[in-house]
């Protein structure tokens, strides 16, 4: 397989695992705005899902659809990063982890802008103009119930502990990274880490919440070699029908 | 509309790309439709390749559920017109923004109880009773091109179309 199919299977798997994650959300949401927002941010990052992996499909060139890929894959197919798959918890760590990835997510779309292949670069300035607006929203979120009651506080807090191991990730380049930071159609994963470390220290700080001093990070979703016990579950919602009535359409 | 002589003789009309932007202005958006496909500006290019009608379409937001229903109403709008062969083409860069919106479209939006985008990012007054007193309940609405707002004079809620 191409640089490009890999690389792009990575982006669409992070984005169409985050966005079903957050459409569990639909229906349950503490209030009808808050469902409303969690419900269109999924369904941006699931239309982003059909670009990138619409993209990786035609890389791959055997005629292969994005949705045979979201549809047809088993988990150790699978290259979301971790913190993707994670349960969503309570909502203040959904809106945690949906902090932490947009913060990636913008600044990962922002370089792509730039990128050599302009399939790329096309998707990134499609994309970055809704990244900005979840952002927008996670931030304003963290900061009101980090800095909000006591309960709030602490949930937020315990959030973040939960869920910074699995930002490492994000700025770990395996050997596929570096051949797609190499033929420029990438950037390098770890040059994105200090800006990322700079926005997080500001809205923590704003957010009275502490980033955690360790750098441990768990890895193996972008790379396949070893997802959480999650994956598997998520799949077994997202991909039934498909299973159960293999070619089904609408 | 000019007669084009086609190879086996047969002499047709080929519908002129002003006509087809007409035709298109009046198939209405399938979630807002108090506007047209051209009035929301994703209309982004119509030529005759051949004998092949090619449409270039823009999307909103990459999710958003309308755009294959817009595929839809824009193919069966130009077969009831007679067009045979047609080609729907997706173009995502520059991405679409709300900057296309006409001033037509804006007018209908208004009138319709939607504010229109404003470059400062929210709307300029309340779609009813043109007061400046509003607030924000949402960052989202009831499509991935909408916000919530609501009147502080009238006590009204309304959508906001999200400038992008």
């Amino acid at each position: 397989m191409s640089t490009l199919h890999d690389f792009a299977l990575r982006m669409g798997d992070s984005t169409l695992i985050l966005g079903h994650r957050v459409s569990e959300w639909c229906g349950h949401a503490p209030v009808l705005e808050e469902d409303i927002a969690l419900a269109n941010t999924a369904l941006d990052l699931i239309g982003q899902t059909q670009l990138w992996l619409g993209l990786a499909a035609e890389e791959e060139g055997s005629g292969k659809t994005a949705d045979d890929l979201a549809f047809l894959r088993d988990a150790w197919e699978f290259r979301n990063a971790l913190l993707t798959e994670l349960p969503n918890g309570d909502f203040g760590r959904t809106l945690m982890r949906q902090y932490l990835f947009d913060e990636w997510h913008l600044l990962m779309l922002q370089a792509l802008q730039g990128s050599s292949e302009k399939r790329v670069s096309d998707i990134a300035d499609k994309a970055v103009k809704e990244v900005s607006y979840h952002v927008e929203r996670s931030r304003d979120t963290v900061i009101g119930l980090g800095d909000g009651t006591a309960e709030s506080h602490k949930r937020m807090q315990d959030a973040l502990d939960y869920l910074y191991p699995y930002v490492g990730e994000l700025f770990t380049p395996d050997a596929i990274d570096e051949a797609a930071t190499n033929a420029g159609i990438a950037p390098d994963l770890a040059s994105l880490r200090a800006p990322y470390d700079a926005a997080l220290t500001a809205t923590m700080a704003e957010a009275t919440l502490s980033l955690p001093d360790s750098r441990f990070a768990h890895k193996g979703g972008r790379t396949g070699k070893m997802h959480t016990e999650h994956l598997g579950h998520i799949l077994t919602q997202m991909q039934w029908l498909q299973r159960a009535y293999p070619g089904a359409t609408w | 509309m000019a007669p084009t002589r086609l190879s086996g003789g047969h002499v047709v009309t080929q519908a002129s790309v002003e006509q087809v932007y007409a035709w298109l202005d009046e198939v209405p958006d399938p979630e807002i439709p108090v506007i047209s496909l051209t009035d929301l500006g994703i209309i982004r290019h119509v030529e005759w390749a051949g004998e092949t009608l090619e449409v270039t379409v823009t999307p909103t937001y990459s999710g958003c559920p309308a755009t294959s229903i817009i595929n839809l109403d824009i193919e069966t709008a130009l077969r009831a017109r007679g067009i045979e062969k047609l080609t729907l083409k997706r173009q995502l860069s520059p991405p679409w923004t709300t900057d296309w919106l006409t001033e037509e479209g804006r007018a209908k939006l208004e009138a319709y109880g939607i504010a229109p985008p404003q470059p400062a990012g929210g709307p300029k007054h309340c779609p009813r009773c043109q007061s400046a007193d509003l607030e924000r309940l949402s960052q989202f609405g009831s499509t991935p091109c909408k916000a919530q707002w609501r009147c502080k004079s009238c006590l009204e809620p309304f959508d906001y179309f999200k400038c992008i």
